[in-house]
């Protein structure tokens, strides 16, 4: 198992802690295995949660061998009980293994809390609904427990055709908590019964029985005491694919930094504008044309293309293809999938390669150019560039 | 509450018109739940929450973000740059929108009397035109930001070339703007600028003619430039923002980091 983040471990734990009323700390303690556990609060028995939780256990590593195979979950639930029993095995079910999956299994009994946000697979929606068929098999499947007189100790080789038709679809495997149940009947009715399909995770995620899958006694040959209720399909109700990454809230952290960085743009902009002044030259007159006439800085590298090469090349062919083709086709181009630069070099070279150009070009057109757009040095013949002429002077 | 002498202090008495002031059905009633102003706000994972989910503003950003993401020196804050400097931009310009006529006959005359008449009038039109440098300058660099990341990769592709467009709007926003104050620093910039779109086979003369509403700079180009730099290309920009924005919440946040 990998190592769980202390933070997580740390939500856990104050979810936890909320829920039965305990200090963090001692909580935290539990969950690292540096305490004794607490006993569990009344609501659930600790039989039943050490129950669940070799069941959750066994039930990860079946998972893990086969979770491709999960297909779909069948809910067989026994329609002999009040049917109250059908509700609080669900939330048992969904909970157990995340609390399993988070402390790995050396965790004492511990009842249900809120699930921990991140441990979220298909083991956490395979409930651990093994229907025992023992004595312990009432407390094991809901907090109201019923009555154990009801189930009949033995019977495991009664296979009743119900619970037979349940898991038609499932494969038959050995129960492999069966003999930590300690009696031999409920590994046998597993092997081939409704407990089969409690632990046939691997092909069926969520079975949910809160009775044992065994008629009661005296229950005439023939007779269904089993009703499959519903099909559900695991990936239906959730499929997380993500990987848990480190995430921070936005509010503070990412604001105050978006905050400071309008804070410093306004700042720059305001000063500019109070040492730079805006060039105004004479009205526009179409009868006396500047030398040289310069167009926009950021077209200056155009301008400066333009001067080199026929105009048809220059004006249409370069900034067409590198501008507007060229940069709109790169990532259906690039085909390499990585990020990283040192995988990338190629094409890091051939960007730097046109940012440098560009910012030639454009420097060049900006400071180089003089009467007549022709070379010349800013130092010994002046800017000729109308936007820097007012404030950068040469002597 | 008594400190000590039996009086109250001038603190708790401020905090106490602030409670009022805060605490009243119309602060309650603007803000929404989770609004650092609201009375009674605690520092909580909920209430950090609800700061970005229930603020039409804040809500472009979602509620998490990578931990790598808000270290200055992923991003350099680049592309939320170039949206604060549009926001100054617009702002600005809509200052000066009032002060300003474009006409042949009084364009000139009404920038020389916004630099010298008009109460900040010289600063606005300063920040203006440096802000749309800076605006073209950060767009470019959020772009060679993006490309060194290899943030434009699947699933971003498209996002990537929403922000090409992204790049030639502004370009063509600065240049629209560059008309304006009808000096012959604009005036030849444009011509010289337009002389290279007519170099363009097929379509070049005819993107020209469409540019400056002629065959050359005139009157008739400074109300076209003037309607395009205002409305058309601001127009076009938002929507395209819209969607930027939009795809770079649907494609995952912010590219990981290298």
């Amino acid at each position: 198992m990998t190592e769980i983040p202390e933070s997580l471990l740390r939500r856990s734990a104050e979810a936890k802690a909320k829920a039965l009323g305990l200090p963090v700390e001692q909580v935290l303690a539990e969950m690292k295995g540096e305490a004794p556990p607490t006993p569990a609060p009344p609501s659930v028995e600790p039989e039943a949660a050490a129950e669940t939780e070799t069941t959750a256990a066994a039930e990860m590593e079946e998972s893990a061998e086969r979770s491709a195979e999960i297909e779909e979950a069948v809910e067989a639930v026994d329609d002999e009980p009040a049917p109250k029993e059908e509700v609080p095995a669900e939330p048992a079910a969904e909970t157990e293994p995340d609390v399993v999956a988070d402390t790995e299994a050396d965790v004492p009994p511990a009842p249900p809390t809120e699930a921990p946000p991140i441990e979220d697979s298909e083991e956490a929606l395979t409930p651990p609904a093994s229907a025992e068929p023992s004595d312990e098999a009432g407390p094991e499947t809901a907090p109201p427990s019923p009555p154990p007189a009801e189930l009949p100790p033995e019977g495991g080789e009664t296979v009743e055709p119900a619970a037979a038709a349940v898991t038609t679809a499932v494969e038959d495997r050995p129960t492999p908590e069966g003999d930590g149940a300690g009696d031999g009947a409920g590994s046998g009715n597993g092997a081939d019964g409704g407990n089969g399909a409690g632990n046939g995770a691997g092909k069926v995620a969520a079975v949910v029985s809160t009775r044992p899958t065994v008629p009661p006694k005296g229950t005439p040959e023939g007779v269904r005491t089993q009703r499959l209720l519903t099909v559900v399909k695991a990936r239906a109700i959730q499929t997380v694919k993500a990987e848990p990454t480190d995430k921070v809230n936005t509010w503070p952290h990412l604001m105050l930094m978006e905050f400071g960085a309008l804070l410093a743009i306004t700042g720059l902009v305001v000063i500019m504008s109070v040492v730079i002044h805006s060039p105004l030259l004479d009205p526009a007159n179409f009868n006396a044309t500047p030398n040289p006439s310069k167009a926009p800085w950021y077209f200056l590298g155009l301008q400066e293309l333009l001067s080199y090469f026929d105009p048809q090349i220059a004006g249409v062919t370069v900034p067409t293809i590198t501008g507007i083709i060229g940069f709109m086709i790169v990532p259906f181009v690039d085909k390499n999938p990585s990020t990283r630069p040192s995988d990338r070099k190629f094409a890091i070279a051939l960007y730097s390669v046109f940012l440098a150009g560009a910012a030639t070009l454009t420097i060049f057109g900006v400071l180089f150019r003089g009467l007549g757009f022709n070379f010349s040095y800013p130092w010994k013949d002046g800017v000729y560039f109308d936007v820097l002429k007012d404030w950068v002077q040469f002597e | 509450m008594a400190n000590g002498n039996g009086k109250t202090g001038i603190g708790e008495k401020i905090k106490e018109v602030s409670d009022k002031v805060w605490g009243s059905q119309v602060a309650e009633s603007i803000l929404r739940p989770g609004s650092p102003f609201k009375k009674g706000y605690s520092d909580s994972p909920r209430n950090r929450s609800y700061v970005v989910m229930n603020n039409v503003l804040y809500h472009l950003h979602p509620v998490k973000v990578k931990r790598h993401g808000v270290k200055l020196s992923y991003t350099l804050c680049l592309g939320g740059l170039s949206f604060f400097l549009f926001i100054l931009l617009t702002i600005t310009g809509i200052f000066l929108m009032f002060y300003y006529t474009p006409s042949a006959e009084t364009a000139y005359a009404d920038i020389e009397a916004l630099s010298t008449n008009v109460a900040f009038g010289s600063l606005v039109r300063n920040m203006h035109r440096w802000g749309a440098h800076l605006m073209v300058l950060s767009v470019f660099l959020h772009m060679s930001r993006v490309f060194y990341h290899g943030a434009y990769k699947p699933p971003r592709e498209f996002n990537w070339v929403v922000g090409v467009v992204l790049l030639f709007l502004t370009l063509l926003l600065s240049f629209s703007g560059y008309l304006l104050p009808w000096d012959q620093l604009a005036l030849w910039a444009v011509t010289v600028g337009t002389n290279m779109a007519g170099f363009v086979p097929v379509v070049g003369n005819e993107v020209k003619f469409a540019l400056l509403a002629g065959v050359e700079v005139s009157g008739a180009t400074l109300l076209r430039f003037y309607v395009l730099h205002v409305l058309a290309l601001p127009f076009i920009l938002v929507i395209f923002l819209a969607v930027h924005f939009w795809r770079v919440r649907k494609d995952g946040g912010i590219s990981g980091p290298l």
